[in-house]
């Protein structure tokens, strides 16, 4: 079982011809997803072959790609300048969920393509994320495939590198995971954590959820929330950036409007006061999450 | 990126927004001649990315160009909040009727610009938010529709109840807005908006912070950036790195900000102090891992480096021949202790065993290892 991606996931690749797109494709072709159909403007009609020799068949337009093969799915490797535009063009074409793997695009252009992507009632992971991996089944984005073993554990995280250490340790200590989700470290962002929540919750292949948070905004504390009042299934937290020095702030607008100064302390605070469990250490995580599951 | 307050004003002159007509000076000579230039009082304001500017005596009223300049002297070269004051801006001093506040700032959890206004305007508007919640006033501006004219008026009404003023605040919001997404901010804040005795309503203060995300396509704003005082910080910048300079010991090198945030977490929890945050970034040529030991080495109190990477889309033998490439280069005088994990791991190995170097798969046994160097060195 698993959330969001499975090996019913038919995928569409946008900026499949790029350096990052068609080097990442080949690797999620390698884990088992399937790769129905790339995007390139003005590149349409070529051939991407995949690692085994597979034909990927590139379209111009996601509409096109989406009518021809059936495409669920997207993931998005096009540059910060055209990202946005290409979120919002997938959402039109009607895949269900889009994945931004795209680091570095303008905040005002993400305000109007979540909105946007929010009306025509579609899923957006990211941007600036490493996307999603079910283990065993379907990866989309750039988390390494080795590390991701079929288990029990949901994971949702903010940061790249850092969900890779904690996966890493989980498998290494015998647990395996159900579906392991970047979402992102962008101001605005598709899919938050009370939203991954949810879908674990719901999800039967999980049994427990690490969470992995990290300094500003107030994510983690709506999460904490969430988990006190209608999640059953365990969570474990951690939060990077304990000895971040705080920055130094211009401007009074956006202390007012968060009235939180979203510093690693207030976040494990607001876990510990919602019943998540505490890892102070990445190590710790995997202790926290053998009590969790009785093992 | 934050922009100082001479340079906000120029993207709220362009935009219409009434500003007072103001000088940059570097001297105190500068200062005095543009006092005298501009005639009458003039106020002498430091030109520092921080807040707190005139509580910290850096901002001053002078009634001469002969006061000017001695203000001018007691100002340039100042400290508030850690950060040396190199400019002062020079501007007519105007007769204050009113003030009152309108920030604009992009909200994560409004994911969209949101206007907040007061007619408490002046320098604690944050302490007036919390003991006086009603007398702030905030809108989300819709990103499928931006700021419509009605809302305009909506938020003037909170500043001001004289028709004549409404219609000009209305107006200043409009141009702040524009001047807001023509810019690529994400903060943007009048703070006073005064009104004139004679009805006039003006901006005497000019705060905007710049999305880094928009400088490509904003080059001529990325010439508002000041060079730092710090050699390192603007080496980072052009080698790519994302760099903060802390007070530690233990110099880190990491790939991904928030398990870099994680190593300096950890160096903390096993007694030890970080040097520095540094993140060398998703795909890290060996280039930039040799700037980045460059960089480290550069800080007098570093002793010892720890090596924190786990490769995705970096690739671990790309950061062992950076290594390599860095110790034939420059002089590498603090003990070097180097995890590596993930893509390309075992290239890795073996490219730093031939240079001598040996390399751990640990995090934790890694961290311990670079803080007890540092503590015995």
């Amino acid at each position: 079982m698993a959330i969001f991606v499975d090996s019913e996931t038919r995928l569409v690749v946008q900026g499949i011809t790029g350096r990052d797109g068609s080097f990442h494709t080949r690797q999620m072709m390698e884990y088992g997803t399937r790769v129905v159909a790339g995007v390139t403007p003005g590149k349409g009609g070529q051939i991407f072959e995949g690692p085994a020799g597979e034909r990927v068949p590139v379209f111009n337009s996601v509409d096109r790609a989406v009518e021809e093969t059936g495409a669920n799915t997207s993931v998005v490797y096009v540059p910060p300048a055209f990202a946005a535009s290409a979120i919002m063009e997938a959402a039109e074409a009607g895949v269900q969920l889009i994945v931004g793997i795209t680091e570095g695009i303008p905040v005002l252009d993400m305000t109007r393509a979540g909105a946007f992507v929010e009306d025509h009632g579609v899923r957006l992971i990211g941007p600036n994320c490493p996307g999603l991996i079910t283990a065993g089944q379907a990866k989309v984005g750039i988390i390494p495939g080795h590390i991701v073993s079929p288990g029990p554990v949901g994971v949702v995280s903010r940061s790249g590198t850092l969900t890779y250490e904690a996966v890493a340790q989980l498998t290494d200590a015998g647990i395996g995971q159900s579906t392991c989700v970047g979402i992102g470290g962008d101001p605005i962002i598709g899919t938050s954590f009370v939203d991954c929540l949810r879908a674990f919750s719901e999800d039967q292949g999980t049994e427990a959820v690490v969470l992995i948070g990290e300094i500003g905004g107030t994510d983690e504390q709506e999460a904490a929330r969430y988990v006190s009042e209608r999640m059953t299934k365990p969570v474990v937290g951690f939060v990077a950036g304990q000895t971040a020095p705080p920055g130094r702030r211009m401007g009074h607008a956006g202390a007012i409007i968060s009235r939180s100064s979203g510093t690693a302390e207030e976040k494990m605070r607001a876990f510990r006061e919602n019943g998540v469990a505490v890892a102070r250490r990445p190590i710790d995580i995997v202790g926290l999450i053998r009590e969790a599951l009785g093992l | 990126m934050n922009l100082h307050e001479y340079q906000a004003r120029e993207i709220f002159r362009s935009a219409g927004i009434p500003v007072p007509s103001g000088r940059v000076a570097e001297t105190a000579e500068e200062a005095e001649a543009h006092a005298r230039e501009l005639g009458g009082t003039v106020v002498v304001k430091a030109q520092v990315h921080s807040g707190g500017r005139g509580k910290a005596g850096g901002v001053k009223l002078a009634s001469s160009p002969d006061e000017a300049r001695s203000h001018a002297e007691a100002i340039l070269g100042m400290s508030i909040r850690g950060l040396e004051v190199r400019k002062v801006l020079v501007t007519p001093a105007e007769d204050i009727a009113s003030e009152s506040y309108v920030g604009l700032v992009l909200s994560r959890s409004a994911r969209a610009p949101m206007f907040i206004v007061s007619d408490q305007g002046g320098m604690d508007i944050e302490e007036v938010a919390a003991s006086d919640p009603k007398a702030v006033r905030r809108l989300r501006v819709d990103p499928r529709y931006g700021l419509l004219q009605h809302q305009t008026y909506w938020l003037a009404n909170v500043l001001y109840e004289e028709p004549g003023l409404i219609k000009q605040g209305a107006r200043v919001i409009a141009q702040l807005y524009q001047a807001f997404v023509r810019s690529g901010a994400s903060l943007a804040e009048i703070n006073p908006l005064i009104t004139t005795p004679s009805g006039e309503v003006k901006a005497i203060d000019a705060k905007v912070s710049i999305d880094d995300n928009e400088l490509f396509r904003q080059p001529e704003l990325a010439g508002y950036r000041d060079l730092s005082d710090d050699w390192a910080e603007d080496r980072a910048r052009e080698a790519g790195l994302s760099y903060v300079k802390l007070d530690g010991e233990v110099g880190c090198c990491v790939n991904g900000a928030g398990l870099a945030m994680a190593t300096m977490d950890l160096v903390k929890y096993h007694g030890g102090e970080p040097a520095n945050f540094l993140d060398i970034g998703g795909s890290s040529s060996p280039d930039k891992v040799v700037s980045a030991l460059e960089i480290i080495t550069s800080e007098p109190k570093v002793r010892s480096i720890l090596f924190n990477i786990f490769g995705g889309i970096t690739r671990c033998d790309d950061v062992a021949l950076g290594i390599v490439e860095a110790t034939r280069r420059i002089e590498i005088e603090p003990p070097m202790v180097i995890r590596l994990t993930g893509t390309n791991e075992k290239e890795a190995v073996e490219i730093l065993a031939d240079a001598g170097i040996t390399a751990g798969t640990s995090m934790d046994e890694a961290v311990e290892r670079a803080v007890a160097l540092a503590a015995a060195s």
